[in-house]
């Protein structure tokens, strides 16, 4: 994944409110508490990213991390006070009002927490709605339209208004909608956050099933660390504007770098998280010995080959069947186990 | 009484001193007034400003030099023309396209399909009913007369309306002008707006038709603004990430997301419209209202009944087909629904429009019903309010002489007997206790042009007659609202009562009240009194229903008894929205006061009318910026009182 090219580059962006803030001198040691004395709030500190073609990056954080003015800043629906945010390499800070729209309309899809459903428009019309914005013909758009409502499981309902439809079937015509133009980059904003329990389950594997069918590059704003563990290539965990890691689930997992991030990894069940791969370490002249496990096998579900495999090393051989390396059996049963109580 | 003691605590001591000390002043003036000099009771000639001349003045700049008249003209010209084209069709006055009289079955049936379309069979009955008792009652001519100025002035209010208020949604600048304008505007009575017109338009349905529009536009622009500021913030941000223009947002997202409150102001604009066209009469605009000033000049009990009837009937069935067409939520038509079966409603309208044009053709009486052909339900009206007249008759003259000798008369007395500066200074301090020096600058800034102006006395007539009527309408409408919020369903109904009688232009409780009191200050201030009693009781209501149910719960396992949990608790946490209806109350007295002026008043409303019939801009307007003044002084003060309430029980209004 790391040769692909960067999508979506962000570098030492700043979003901060009050009075005057864009005439602010925002530097990577400005405090939150300076800020403060001067009557502003920074959303977003210095926050530098880079999202790499094809990417999922989950950016995580509690209410008021200011994870949905990033995403915000990056789709350019709020502006930055500094710092710039680079699409395919052009600055969008910097685009015009018709540029924008342009991009807009062929590159970028969202998802919102709420949905944002136009209430007095159908199904068929809501999902149809961004063709018809850049003039796309009556029928091509019904037929698109019809065809991602299908996509997204709701056939039949297409002459209903949102108000008829449920929480879930909402946001799965938001999802539709924001996937019409076939967009290049897909943000969503807490897009089950307003769902139940069983029913955020039920939305997230159907994002994984859509996900798996195409090829976006995706940022996707959680609060849910479950949710952000389950779904992410990488999570960026946010706190009061700034990114504190980013970084692979199991690195998260395994190695947090500070403290905070430390005491949200702390209720996780290791062992659904780290893969076999992490564990692989290089072969260096030790014997292989018997059948090899997957790389991207979590060790929850090798929980009970481990403990009964009386190999002291076990081989671990990614997805084309090439040897990754091996994995100590000890290491990885004390993971499964967790911390001694 | 927690939350009391908290508001009591929470004002700083010195407020309640300084209005302490303001009010002992002006209670030693009223007391020493007979040694103090003059210029304590009445202003001297010399301080009174000639504000009447100065506006004068400047419309007359506007007129003669800046050529506002040909504009106005113009606009006129336009309206005349959509004026003669909705009386063609609607009453056959001899005017391009000459299609018309449209028969009346025709728009009877139209009624009744919209009635149905947009809130079921009742509605429908109703709507369509109102136009059949018009037609057969022989009042077509009349009604159509009232409707084609609403069908011209409605839209164009609402256009108008519309710009505005995007305009102020856009441009902070425009709201920071208009905002203080539209109060102004909200709170003059309907008199001070005919003046203008009839010296720029003249008089006759033209005038009326822009008075109305001029009228009816504020609660458009209004809603416009709130309705625009509520969409919410992610459907205006979804509707960017769909990559529209700015146009596109606007009308494709913002306004069809602001639907209900847009027409919620459509609604409040017709309902505006219908109460000024009735009182359009008094610059000769012909119609319902012509008729039944005429009639009521003339005591003609039975006949004024029948078309007040008419304009109530006319009133709650475009309340309601406008609120349920605001609150009407789209549903899907079942998949592969046929043509016939999504296009319904249309056709069985195109059915009854042929089958109206046929009956047309048979036979003129479903075109227009002659009057001779009419029913009437005069005859039997004038025989029982005799009888009732002659059976309440010693009763009610017993009270309009105890009324009119001992409370009336005393209290008409005592205002005018009031110093000046007693009365500026009192209220200096109520505002002081209310609000603090704001609110007591405020008070003086909205009574000192008043006292300026020299329309003192018959502004404290108006004062008096208002302060009386709210009084009553009090006593009356507490224990009312306390009854009606016993019980939830009971609730309903009464607040279902006191929407459909706001719904009535005001001008419609003069029948009643002239029927039984004849033509007299007591006629006045019961009229006034019946229409300010409805926000008492309506807010009474909602402000016990707003009591959160988790606290009377909690008073209840707190042993309190019923009585305590009315007195200490629901009372109490319900005093802020009970302002805001005491607040209303006076508003709607107000107007009422200024249009019973023609029942004989000697307060600023029969000035009014004076100047109406003078053509007197200056004396006019300066009379209806008095009484918009009162108003606005009473509107900041209790609403300040209930929004410093509200904050200190945490409930808010």
């Amino acid at each position: 994944m790391a040769d692909q090219e960067v999508v979506i580059s962000c570098r030492n962006l700043w979003k901060v409110f009050g009075d005057g803030a864009e005439k602010l001198d925002l530097t990577p040691r400005t405090t939150v508490e300076a800020l403060r004395r001067s009557g502003h709030v920074a959303a977003v500190r210095d926050v530098s990213l880079d999202i790499r073609k094809g990417e999922m990056l989950v950016v995580m954080g509690l209410s008021g991390s200011g994870k949905s003015t990033l995403v915000r800043c990056l789709a350019r629906l709020i502006e930055a006070t500094a710092g710039e945010v680079l699409v395919e390499g052009r600055d969008i800070g910097k685009l015009g009002e018709g540029e924008l729209i342009d991009l807009r309309r062929r590159k970028m899809g969202m998802v919102f927490q709420s949905f944002g459903l136009l209430p007095h428009r159908t199904a068929l019309e809501n999902v149809a709605f961004p063709l018809e914005m850049r003039g796309q013909d009556r029928a091509s758009r019904i037929a698109r339209a019809s065809e991602m409502l299908a996509l997204v499981g709701l056939k039949g309902r297409e002459g209903y208004f949102p108000r008829e439809l449920s929480g879930g079937q909402q946001q799965r015509v938001g999802i539709a909608r924001s996937l019409a133009v076939e967009p290049d980059i897909w943000f969503l904003d807490e897009p089950f956050s307003a769902l139940d329990p069983l029913i955020r389950r039920e939305m997230q594997d159907e994002f994984l099933r859509l996900k798996g069918m195409m090829a976006k590059t995706i940022v996707f704003i959680t609060h849910d660390f479950d949710e952000a563990l389950r779904l992410a290539d990488r999570i960026a965990i946010m706190k009061d504007g700034a990114v504190e890691q980013c970084d692979t689930p199991e690195r998260i997992v395994m190695a947090p770098a500070t403290e905070y991030v430390a005491k949200f990894t702390s209720a996780v069940d290791r062992s659904r998280v780290v893969r076999a791969g992490a564990l692989a370490r290089p072969v260096a002249g030790a014997a292989v010995e018997g059948a090899a496990v997957a790389a991207d096998e979590t060790l929850h579900g090798l929980a009970r080959m481990l403990l009964c495999d009386p190999r002291a090393r076990i081989p671990v051989a990614g997805r084309d069947g090439a040897l990754v390396g091996l994995m100590d059996r000890e290491a990885a049963v004390e993971i499964v186990l967790g911390p001694v109580a | 009484m927690m939350g009391v003691r908290v508001a009591a605590g929470g004002m700083r001591p010195d407020r309640v001193t300084v209005a302490r000390g303001l009010l002992a002043v002006a209670l030693a003036l009223v007391v020493l007034k007979g040694v103090l000099p003059d210029w304590v009771m009445r202003l001297p000639e010399g301080m009174v400003l000639p504000f009447a001349d100065w506006i004068n003045a400047g419309f007359a700049f506007l007129r003669d030099d800046l050529g506002l008249m040909a504009f106005t003209r113009a606009f006129a010209d336009v309206v005349e023309f959509l004026l003669d084209v909705t009386a063609n069709l609607l009453y056959g006055k001899s005017r391009w396209p000459d299609l018309g009289p449209i028969p009346w079955v025709v728009i009877a049936g139209t009624m009744a399909v919209i009635g149905h379309a947009l809130g079921g069979w009742r509605l429908a009955a109703l709507s369509g009913g109102t136009f059949v008792w018009i037609a057969v009652m022989g009042q077509w001519k009349w009604a159509m007369e009232t409707l084609s100025v609403i069908v011209v002035a409605a839209p164009l209010s609402v256009a108008l309306g519309l710009l505005a208020g995007i305009a102020a949604w856009r441009w902070r600048g425009v709201e920071r002008v208009l905002n203080p304008l539209l109060n102004i505007a909200q709170s003059m009575p309907h008199f001070a707006y005919m003046i203008p017109v009839v010296v720029f338009i003249g008089v006759g349905p033209k005038a009326g038709a822009i008075v109305t529009i001029i009228f009816s536009v504020p609660p458009m622009i209004r809603m416009t603004m709130l309705g625009l500021r509520g969409v919410s913030p992610e459907i205006i941000e979804s509707g960017k990430m769909c990559g529209t223009t700015r146009w596109q947002l606007m009308t494709r997202v913002r306004l069809p997301a602001a639907r209900t409150e847009l027409l919620i102001g459509v609604n409040q604009v017709i309902m505006q419209s219908l109460a000024m066209v009735v009182l359009a009469s008094f610059i000769g605009m012909p119609g319902l209202g012509q008729k039944l000033l005429q009639l009521l000049q003339a005591l003609k009990i039975g006949l004024s009944v029948e078309i007040g009837i008419t304009i109530v009937l006319l009133a709650v069935v475009l309340d309601r087909l406008t609120k349920a067409w605001a609150h009407r939520q789209p549903v899907h038509h079942a998949a592969g629904a046929s043509f016939a079966l999504r296009h319904r409603m249309a056709l069985v309208w195109l059915g009854i429009v042929v089958a109206g044009v046929i009956l047309a053709q048979l036979s003129p009486y479903f075109v227009e019903v002659e009057r001779k052909q009419a029913l009437s339900l005069a005859g039997p009206v004038d025989a029982v309010v005799d009888v009732v007249i002659t059976g309440v008759g010693p009763v009610t003259d017993w009270l309009r002489w105890f009324l009119i000798t001992w409370v009336l008369i005393p209290l008409r007395d005592g205002f005018l007997a009031l110093p000046v500066l007693a009365v500026l200074i009192f209220l200096a301090g109520v505002g002081w206790r209310v609000g603090g020096q704001r609110s007591a600058l405020v008070c003086l800034a909205f009574f000192l042009p008043i006292a300026l102006s020299g329309w003192w006395d018959r502004a404290m007539i108006t004062v008096y007659m208002v302060a009386v009527s709210v009084a009553l309408a009090l006593a009356v409408g507490l224990p009312l609202g306390l009854y009606g919020a016993a019980k939830p369903a009971r609730a309903g109904r009464v607040l279902l009562v006191c929407d459909t009688l706001q719904t009535f232009p005001s001008f419609i409780y003069l029948i009643p009240v002239i029927m039984l009191f004849g033509v007299n200050d007591v006629a006045v201030v019961a009229a006034v009194m019946v229409f300010a009693t409805v926000p008492i009781v309506r807010y009474t209501i909602e402000g016990l229903r707003g009591v959160p149910s988790e606290v009377v719960e909690a008073a209840e396992m707190s042993g309190a008894n019923r009585r305590q949990v009315m007195w200490r608790v629901k009372l109490p946490l319900a005093v802020p929205t009970l302002l805001v209806g005491a607040n209303q109350s006076v508003m709607f007295a107000l107007f009422m006061v200024i249009i019973a002026a023609f029942i004989g008043t000697q307060d600023l409303g029969q000035e009014m009318q004076r100047a109406l019939s003078t053509t007197d801009v200056g004396k006019g307007l300066t009379l209806g910026f008095a009484v918009a003044f009162i108003g606005l002084m009473v509107d900041h003060l209790l609403l300040t009182w209930s929004r410093e309430r509200g904050a200190a029980l945490r409930t808010g209004v």
